[in-house]
């Protein structure tokens, strides 16, 4: 099979992802976003995610395929995110695609989300195919991941990761503190128009030589978040209105320092001048903007898939089932669950074993 | 023939024809890892079924604890879009009111845990015309503690696993009649958990 026609279903957060594509083309990214649902609580809540998806997985398969111009029955494999996630969301989607693979009588291919990230990547038709060994950074309200890629279906290992917030978690938590509304990324993005990135010199987490024996890979946003904090209460008790644009800009300059210092890092200490990037965060253009103009200092070269890619998508799942089955590899057993924590090595879950 | 599946409590799925005969039936009693087992247990409720043609499927809405319960309604729905099939919504507690009421007389109460101490409590007393349970009290959700109090000598029978045969037969039953029991929603009986962000906390200087 060397085209396979695949549909992937994400629901790891708090979008529902349906993707259809035909080996590396892609022919549909249906999203459905529950957002809006989210933002008077200020983040993702779980319960409302998972009830969110429920709703609308049927029309956005339905949209999906619709869009695609094909019918379940030409379907070659269904696929779906196992993990990593929130359990309660991902279940949804693992029941519904056992559901559906059952009932077509066509495999199934349980993947991991993050590896998804990656797969991404090949969905773009019109660059030159992802070339291994490659660093990737991918950045969202869940997940803040360093991976060294070496083969995108067999060998992907985790160098690190954060110990506390994703750095999406840490835009949307100092976007509150600032008063500003849900999702934090876009309105800090704003807010840090006029701002000087440079007014506050805010903490890189994890950045001290002290923490780099240890964690020279790994990320903390939750030291950031509190100095911030500290920040803002200081200049309220001295009664000055807090300069946003600054603080901002400063917090901002702050993440996006971190995130490309340690991804130049590894592509430095590994002898790898690739970088790929993913995950909602980057639709940041400043983070897109010094990763670019620092990577090309270093000689490394950057891929960004666009953006509809790098969000949470169920066309990066497609895809990487796409290339499992390209590669020869088995279908997932009907026998798997969500794993919330499932790690970054394990890239396709409960792969049966041949009779 | 007609597909129900319930993730309710345990996991249960069954088959049954047109006039109700059980074709299959399979479960797993864990109150935990439907989504797990869902897929093997469809594929063997199918396997021991043997020929013939899914013509619905119905759907157990709960209530239940809600991450269980939607796997169940998630892979029902996927397997009818899959055939293109119809969806018929059925509360779980009708399918344990009809088994119950082979070997018992009425009124009862279907009791099954909610978990957080609290128990789902709906009230049937017999069939009606279609055959279909009847409730006299429709379900709430109580302190566990409180369910004796505020059933007030209503006979009790606490349900840990349901039977999906029966689920099918209240789905086919309410098909013939013409009835829809309930609708898309899954029976949450609670709304979820979150509460509205206040101010910042202070972390001091
Ligand atoms: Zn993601």
């Amino acid at each position: 099979m060397s085209e396979p026609l695949v549909l992937g279903i994400e629901t790891s957060c708090d979008e529902t992802g349906i993707g259809i594509v035909r080996g590396r083309t892609l022919l549909s990214n249906t999203i459905a976003s529950s957002m809006d649902e989210h933002a008077r609580y200020g983040g993702v809540v779980p319960e409302v995610a998972a009830r969110a998806h429920l709703e609308a997985l049927q029309p956005s398969i339905d949209a999906a395929l619709a869009e695609a111009g094909v019918r379940l029955g030409d379907l070659d494999a269904v696929a779906v995110t196992s993990g990593p996630g929130l359990a309660g969301a991902l279940m949804v989607g693992v029941g519904a695609a056992k559901g559906l693979a059952v009932s077509i009588d066509k495999p199934l291919y349980a993947v991991n989300h993050l590896v998804g990230h990656i797969a991404a990547d090949i969905l773009t038709a019109d660059s030159a195919p992802l070339e291994y060994p490659t660093i990737a950074l991918l950045v969202s309200g869940g997940h803040t991941s360093l991976l060294h890629v070496r083969d995108l279906t067999t060998d992907v290992e985790l160098l690190g990761e954060t110990m506390d917030d994703a750095a999406g978690e840490a835009f949307d938590k100092v976007a509150r503190l600032l008063s500003l509304p849900y999702p934090g990324g876009p309105e800090i993005d704003r807010a840090a128009l006029d701002g000087d990135p440079n007014a506050i010199r805010f903490p890189r987490g994890l950045s001290r030589a002290s923490d780099l024996a240890k964690h020279r890979y790994d990320f903390s946003f939750s030291g950031l978040k509190t100095a911030v904090a500290r920040w803002v209460e200081r200049c309220e008790a001295d009664g000055i209105d807090v300069p946003v644009a600054d603080v901002a800009a400063s917090f901002r300059e702050a993440v996006v320092d971190v995130l490309v210092t340690k991804a130049l890092a590894a592509c430095a200490d590994l002898g790898v001048p690739r970088l790929l990037l993913g995950g909602g965060v980057i639709a940041n253009r400043r983070l897109r903007e010094v990763a670019l103009e620092r990577a090309e200092a270093a000689g490394v070269t950057v891929r960004i898939p666009p953006l509809s890619l790098c969000t949470d998508n169920g066309a990066m799942i497609a895809a990487l089932a796409s290339e499992l089955i390209s590669s020869g590899r088995r279908p997932s057993t009907l026998a798997f669950g969500a794993d919330s924590t499932l790690p970054v090595t394990e890239i396709q879950i409960a792969e049966a074993v041949p009779a | 023939m007609i597909l129900a599946v319930d993730t309710s409590l345990g996991t249960a799925v069954a088959l049954i024809d047109a006039d109700g005969a059980r074709r299959a039936e399979v479960g797993a009693a864990d109150p935990l890892g439907h989504a797990e087992v869902i897929g093997d247990l469809l594929v063997d409720a199918l396997q021991e079924a043997g020929d013939g043609d899914v013509t619905h499927v119905v759907a157990g809405m709960g209530p239940g604890p809600f991450t269980g319960l939607r796997i169940g309604i998630a892979t029902a729905r996927a397997f009818a879009l899959g055939r293109g099939l119809p969806v018929i919504p059925v509360p779980s507690h009708f399918a344990a009111a009809l088994t119950m009421l082979e070997t018992e007389t009425t009124p009862f109460a279907i009791v099954t845990d909610a978990r957080r101490r609290e128990v789902a409590i709906t009230v049937f007393d017999g069939v009606d015309a279609d055959g279909i349970p009847v409730v006299v009290a429709e379900t709430v959700l109580v302190r566990a503690v409180d369910a004796d109090a505020h059933l007030d000598g209503i006979r009790r029978i606490d349900v840990t696993t349901l039977s999906a045969s029966d689920l099918a037969r209240v789905g086919a039953r309410a098909l013939a009649a013409g009835r829809t029991l309930t609708g898309d929603e899954p029976l949450y009986m609670r709304h979820p958990d979150v509460t509205l962000p206040g101010a910042p906390k202070k972390v001091g200087t």
